[in-house]
């Protein structure tokens, strides 16, 4: 399909990073880009959106998204409940699909595209299954994606680690980013998720794995300056120890310290987009669903939001961008590569459980889960994930996500921006939900209101910005990639408290553009567009590289596949887009 | 009330998809527009006609409807479902989730249903003279969130999974049942008058289930309470000597599911 030249006419525009705060103007995208202006002639062949009295943003990106792989897919086939009365029948353009908190592949990308994202970034790939999941990301229509790679458990880098050996470890990081087509470090509760195979778990950032003798904190810390190491495009993505357990915002705040002295650098080859704002990333250290990692208490009897002391140290650092995990209530499915963390909640709850072991690499949980307000732990957790995104005073800081389907699905991230933009809307809730909120919450007393500026920069620029993807999404900059949503709010009249308009709104886009094509209107799907699949093609220097392979090679018996199976071939992706990595300076 | 007659013209292959036929969809709607109401069969639609003739207006309301179906529909899937109000009579046997998901109204089959009557029922009456299949009031595969209000009343036999999942409202067998009855029942009452096969009320955690008859293999988690005599559950009477138990402690530790079982059926107990 040929990339498209439009012109959206007239609407508001909110780009922040161009710091563009609801201005009237004119967007012109020409071969799928944004350009400054078409010429005569090219606007007699370009499309015309009249975007007057309506809010237009760049096309939404989801930094943090269960959407593809394994452990999805285990969440799909566990729930045929989640399925049958969440249906979507196929139209000539598109395919049939179903499921609430865990849709298949093709509904996902429907429902993405008429929220007006664009691009969504799988939260956790286990390199094993990193075929897996790039031929779910292949069939996900609508959205430019790439995947996180999941290492805080692996052996080769916990021996690495142990050994002091940063050079090795750091070319067998930039060799498995290549090998699996991978975009950035992940890291699930390190060393927790090895010693569970053992059906133990660690409770400290400083209690050593049972067999590799190297603990959390080494672990991040590794993997923090092996990522600066290689200059990679994003920080390090932490899903801290401890999750999920009262008390473990404690554990959270010593783990995003680590890195407090690693210097956040980014070394790669691509055409930078005109952005106002400094589009390179700030962090060290991107720590995910927050809300998860800030249980205060020390049982669920005494259970409280723990997020100030994480607030306020995220507020004084430059070295941290966290996405939120808000709760909205409902139907969820948690899934994680923290298997432990899944169990704790099946013995809790006695829900149905998957458990999986990825060998020598990680592991995975899955379990349906459902937040009611009328529970005072849930009724915290809301509170807690918008206590998170209101309590970070720089928005350039924080990220909203509900770690879909984890807190709840993505189809509900117009509730959260209701709750965002309006007092009145949390206020609400209250009256409906368990006085816990409240009364063990910070959120009551919070009056911010956010703005729609606000609410670009938390669903936009700091999620394209924190995973090095500013320099094509996110913005409205000339040369950016053409994606757009258009939402039929006039920012001049718009009534904060109007929370099922706005809910109603921001479900269905009234244009979503991608790469200067409309591709849905009104909920509607009007094309499939090309996709890309992102990843970081990191370039090693030294010998570092020879060496680790021949170490790979040494210790690949451990595995029950062959070395010639393990790689991903670039055939698994759709329009492979390497990102060129100058690593090792 | 205005009545509705469908009567079956042809043989049906595929199995139709009809939740299109309820007094909800059928209210306010002439002979031709129901006529015109489309059901799936496979991956196609296909209006009511060219399956039954249609005969009658509807009421004003769905509690002014009725609609008499005259024959057998057993290749006719989601009759009554969902519907809120008014009636359905089954001259015939019904096929599978008939009355699934129904809130208010009354549905009788004058003949045997498939599986899946009055999945995850919310009100109302359903009544079938007959036999019934797997799942009768049950919960959709993979939940535990049952039958909530209403009643169901079977004459015949029900085989497996009867209330699976239950929290509210009142099924009743007259004869026998099979396996699973109750499983998961966390409210409700389940009256089987015949008997039950087996793993009657497993990882049940609250609500009654009586079983009049024979239980050939009881379930190992429950502990037995006392014995009565002639229970009654408002309009509901079972008659004659039962040993009371409650379970399922295989469940938990504080579960309160109430096990009535017939004493002289079942004096191995």
């Amino acid at each position: 399909m040929m990339a498209a030249t439009i012109a959206i006419k007239n609407g508001h525009i909110f780009d922040p990073l161009n710091e563009i705060n609801g201005d009237v103007m004119d967007i012109f995208i020409k071969d799928g880009k944004v350009v400054r202006e078409l010429s005569s002639s090219e606007m007699k062949d370009a499309k015309v959106v009249d975007a007057t009295h309506m809010t237009v943003m760049p096309g939404g990106v989801d930094s943090h998204s269960h959407v593809a792989g394994a452990k999805v897919n285990a969440g799909r086939l566990m729930r045929p409940e989640d399925h049958y009365k969440w249906i979507r029948k196929k139209t000539p353009l598109t395919h049939s699909g179903s499921g609430y908190t865990v849709p298949s592949v093709y509904l996902g990308g429907y429902e993405y595209s008429a929220m007006g994202y664009t691009t969504v970034f799988e939260a956790a790939i286990p390199p094993m299954e990193a075929r897996h999941t790039h031929e779910e990301m292949r069939s996900t229509p609508m959205l430019d994606m790439g995947g996180y790679l999941v290492l805080g458990n692996n052996w080769f880098l916990m021996r690495y680690l142990r050994d002091g050996d940063i050079e090795r470890a750091a070319a067998y990081v930039a060799w498995m980013m290549k090998t699996h087509k991978t975009y950035g470090i992940k890291c699930v509760n390190p060393c927790g998720v090895e010693n569970w195979g053992w059906g133990k778990n660690v409770s400290s950032i400083d209690e050593a794995n049972i067999h590799f003798e190297i603990t959390p904190r080494d672990m991040i810390h590794g993997l923090c300056e092996i990522n600066e190491l290689l200059s990679m495009p994003m920080s390090m993505h932490l899903h801290a120890n401890n999750l999920g357990h009262p008390g473990c915002w404690e554990t959270t705040r010593e783990s995003i310290e680590i890195p407090e002295n690693i210097k956040a650098r980014t070394d790669i080859d691509v055409e930078w987009a005109e952005t106002k704002v400094d589009p390179q990333r700030k962090q060290s250290v991107y720590l995910t669903h927050a809300q998860f990692n800030s249980f205060g208490g020390t049982s669920w009897g005494d259970f409280e939001s723990g997020t100030k002391k994480i607030i306020d140290y995220v507020n004084k650092s430059d070295h941290v961008v966290m996405d939120s995990g808000c709760v909205p209530f409902g139907e969820a499915t948690v899934m994680t590569g923290d298997g432990p963390a899944i169990h704790d909640l099946h013995v809790l709850t006695g829900n149905k459980w998957s458990n999986t072991d990825v060998e020598l690499e990680c592991g995975a949980g899955v379990l349906p889960f459902t937040y009611l307000k009328k529970n005072p732990v849930h009724s915290v957790q809301w509170a807690m994930g918008l206590e998170v995104l209101l309590g970070v005073t720089d928005v350039w800081k924080s990220i909203m996500t509900t770690d879909s389907p984890n807190g709840g699905p993505f189809v509900t991230y117009p509730k959260i921006i209701a709750w965002l933009m309006s007092r009145q809307a949390r206020e609400d809730t209250f009256n409906e939900c368990h006085k816990w909120a409240s009364d063990r919450s910070d959120l009551r007393a919070v009056d911010r209101e956010m703005s729609l500026y606000d609410i670009a920069v938390l669903t936009r620029a700091t999620p394209s910005r924190a995973i090095g993807m500013a320099h094509r999404k996110g913005s409205l900059g000339v040369g950016a990639d053409g994606d757009v949503a258009i939402y039929d709010i006039d920012p001049t009249r718009l009534e904060v408290n109007e929370s099922e308009k706005i809910i109603r709104t921001f479900q269905n886009a009234e244009y979503t553009i991608k790469d200067g094509e409309i591709v849905s209107r009104r909920g509607e799907i009007m094309a499939i567009p090309e996709k890309r699949t992102y990843y970081a093609d990191v370039k090693v220097k030294g010998d570092g590289e020879k060496e680790m392979l021949a170490d790979v090679n040494k210790w690949f018996k451990y595995y029950t596949i062959g070395f010639a199976n393990y790689p991903t071939p670039e055939k698994y992706l759709s329009n492979p887009t390497p990102i060129k990595v100058n690593g090792g300076r | 009330m205005a009545e509705v007659k469908l009567t079956p013209k042809v043989e049906i292959g595929i199995m139709l998809e009809a939740e299109v036929i309820t007094p909800d969809v059928f209210a306010e709607k002439n002979t031709n527009e129901i006529e015109n109401l489309l059901v799936w069969q496979g991956s196609s639609q296909f209006p009511i006609s060219d399956f039954f003739v249609v005969e009658g207006n509807g009421g004003s309301s769905a509690e002014a409807t009725s609609i008499v179906i005259e024959g057998d529909v057993t290749r006719v899937k989601r009759i009554g479902c969902q519907m809120t109000a008014g009636s359905i009579t089954i001259n015939g046997s019904a096929g599978m989730h008939v009355g699934s998901e129904m809130a208010g109204g009354e549905i009788t089959v004058k003949g045997d249903a498939n599986s899946w009557a009055g999945m995850e029922m919310k009100g109302g009456l359903l009544h079938i003279t007959g036999n019934v299949k797997d799942h009768l009031g049950c919960a959709y595969r993979g939940s535990w969130h049952g039958m909530t209000g209403g009643r169901i009343v079977i004459d015949g036999n029900a085989q497996s999974q009867v209330g699976g999942g239950m929290s509210g409202g009142e099924i009743i067998v007259n004869g026998n049942v099979e396996n699973f009855c109750g499983i998961r029942q966390n409210g409700g009452l389940i009256v089987v008058k015949g008997d039950a096969v087996r793993t009657v009320g497993v990882e049940m955690s609250a609500g009654i289930i009586v079983v009049g008859g024979h239980i050939r293999n009881f379930s190992p988690g429950f502990e037995y309470v006392d014995t009565e005599s002639n229970l009654n559950f408002d309009d509901i009477m079972c008659s004659g000597e039962f040993q009371k138990y409650i379970g399922d402690y295989a469940l938990g530790k504080r579960v309160k599911g109430l096990l009535y079982a017939s004493k002289n059926a079942n004096e191995e107990l």
